[in-house]
């Protein structure tokens, strides 16, 4: 079962070409452990009542965001405190083209893809020539911005926000109970997970690493330092969309609070707290996320404090995220 | 014989307000080796930024292979084959050294073609394929030289900016890596170097020319700089 992807391996670093093998084995060992997460995953509904399907799918719903934000901090290494606008750009295309105009769930997916494109485009095109801080400054008020902007709409609902989203239908089935947008979002984080793992091993993956550790270096060796930063936005920003059309309809409601700097921060909280640039990382990360609030969820008002103090635990004696990656 | 490869004219380069290019103009001969000298902050640097495109100009020309590269993109201008391999290394301590080759030949799409380029550089630098899968973070300061050198050679270089390969090494490396330049240049491999170390640069130059304050105060071939040390001196404060 093992050999033969080491012998590939061994022959591939004899001519110079692979990787190093080091990698190979972390890989499998890693695919195994999502498999096997896959497959509790997936009997997960068989045995938990809604509760639990709620916070799971919160879960799954909030890997997918923080995979999308970790292609832009943890591949690119740039700083985005205003992730949530993404996220809000395409909830906000599948509740107008749905409740409004009466548009089939599945045909406002595209379009939220589109205007994500087209957002993360604005976004990452003038901010290209900053760095950290400048970064930081600009993407947060990029966030605010968007949701000043459906708070003020009246097409958006104004601060309200849209009611009467409706639910999605495949193959005339109607995905309504908390069980089916369960395997909904399980599915997306599984794709999310994918792409993300495809393109960290990519052309494209390798690039935003060598621009990461030093730009100059980076461009100096052929790599477009421009296009390369842009379409980790645009990419980031295409999960957010994605993951905002499927929430809009799992609410069936969305309002302009949803998508408040907290919410932008808490995303990033996933990314760094679980392991910048690393898929199980981001995961993990994505899992204490949603999960902390819910076990301390006895506390009462003071659960958020205690949340707290546990990621502030976590930063002091593991800084680099609970599962970080190898290398930094 | 002495075909142009490399016109600067006129160039000028600003950091915000601070004029670090005033008007400078040379030309690199297609084989030759030509070395820029000067001290700190002389502009030696921002010369091959601003040639390179990693800082832009704002006013003049440079001219490679007597096409106008002045207003291209740094990207575009590795592909036409002018390597610039920046000051202080910058390896990617962190990835092995195969990797960090994986990156100078990221403009190159043909495998066979990446598989040659590595040979070739490890025949250059036979350390370097010695220690290919350790993390370059643990090579020596020579070693890390060879290797950026040894990226800069994956993508088929005509023209290669060196900036100051000598610093921080012991004399005995110094001439491990002039010797290296020398071998390269002899490949055919066109070279403009920056070096403070200006007996080194001047023993195996063709010309140089003296930077000060962004300027060119002193030029001539590397023979007739050699002997009038007063000026180099004067200039480099040696």
């Amino acid at each position: 079962m093992t050999s033969p992807d080491s012998i590939s391996g061994a022959a591939n670093q004899a001519d110079g070409s692979g990787g190093p093998l080091g990698w190979l084995e972390s890989q499998r060992n890693r695919l195994i452990v999502l498999s096997v997460m896959a497959a509790a995953a997936m009997l997960l509904p068989l045995i938990a009542n809604n509760y639990v399907l709620e916070v799971m799918s919160n879960v799954w719903f909030y890997v997918m965001l923080c995979l999308g934000l970790n292609i832009v901090v943890g591949y690119a290494g740039l700083l985005d405190l205003g992730y949530a606008a993404f996220f809000a750009v395409g909830a906000y295309t599948t509740g107008i083209l749905t409740s409004q105009f009466g548009v089939n769930f599945w045909l406002t997916i595209p379009a939220a893809v589109l205007f994500s494109c087209v957002a993360g485009i604005v976004i990452g095109g003038p901010t290209l020539r900053l760095r950290s801080d400048y970064l930081a400054i600009v993407t947060l008020g990029f966030g605010e911005i968007v949701r000043i902007i459906a708070r003020n709409l009246e097409i958006t609902g104004g601060a309200s926000g849209l009611i009467g989203i409706e639910k999605p239908s495949i193959f005339g089935f109607e995905i309504s109970q908390i069980a089916h947008f369960y395997y909904v979002f399980l599915i997306l984080a599984v794709l999310a997970c994918f792409v993300s793992y495809r393109l960290q091993h990519s052309r494209l993956g390798r690039a935003w690493q060598y621009v990461r550790e030093d730009e100059d270096a980076a461009e100096a060796m052929g790599i477009d330092r421009v296009a390369v930063k842009l379409y980790a936005y645009v990419i980031g920003a295409i999960f957010g969309g994605i993951a905002g059309c499927f929430f809009a309809a799992k609410m069936t409601a969305i309002s302009p609070e949803t998508f408040t700097f907290q919410q932008s921060v808490l995303i990033l909280l996933g990314v760094v707290l679980g392991g910048m640039g690393k898929i199980p990382g981001v995961i993990v990360g994505a899992f204490a996320l949603v999960l902390f609030p819910e076990v301390f969820r006895d506390l009462g008002s003071s659960r958020i404090l205690v949340f707290a103090i546990v990621m502030l635990v976590i930063m002091l004696y593991r800084p680099e995220g609970i599962w970080p990656a190898k290398k930094s | 014989m002495s075909e142009p490869i490399l016109e600067i004219e006129n160039l000028e380069t600003y950091y915000g307000k601070i004029h670090a290019l005033r008007s400078i103009s040379f030309t690199v001969n297609k084989g030759e080796i030509v070395t820029l000298l000067g001290a700190n902050g002389a502009g030696k640097s921002t010369t091959l930024r601003t040639i390179s495109g990693l800082t832009r100009a704002s006013g003049g020309t440079v001219r490679f292979l007597g096409e106008d590269i002045t207003r291209k993109a740094a990207h575009d201008i590795v592909k036409m084959g002018l390597i610039h391999v920046p000051e202080g290394r910058k390896i990617f301590k962190g990835m092995t050294i195969l990797e960090n080759l994986e990156l100078g030949s990221f403009t190159l799409t043909d495998e066979d073609e990446r598989a040659r380029r590595l040979q070739h550089v490890f025949e250059i630098f036979p350390v370097l394929r010695e220690r290919r899968h350790r993390d370059s973070a643990f090579l020596s300061g020579g070693e890390q030289q060879m290797l950026a050198i040894g990226r800069s050679m994956m993508t088929n270089p005509r023209l290669l900016l060196l900036d100051e390969p000598s610093m921080g090494l012991a004399p005995f490396l110094v001439q491990e890596i002039m010797r290296i330049i020398v071998k390269l240049n002899r490949e055919g491999v066109t070279i403009l170097l920056v070096e403070q170390n200006a007996k080194v640069a001047l023993k195996l130059a063709n010309c140089g020319y003296v930077l000060e304050t962004g300027r060119i105060v002193i030029q001539g071939d590397a023979e007739t700089l050699r002997r009038d040390e007063s000026i180099i001196k004067a200039y480099l404060g040696e």
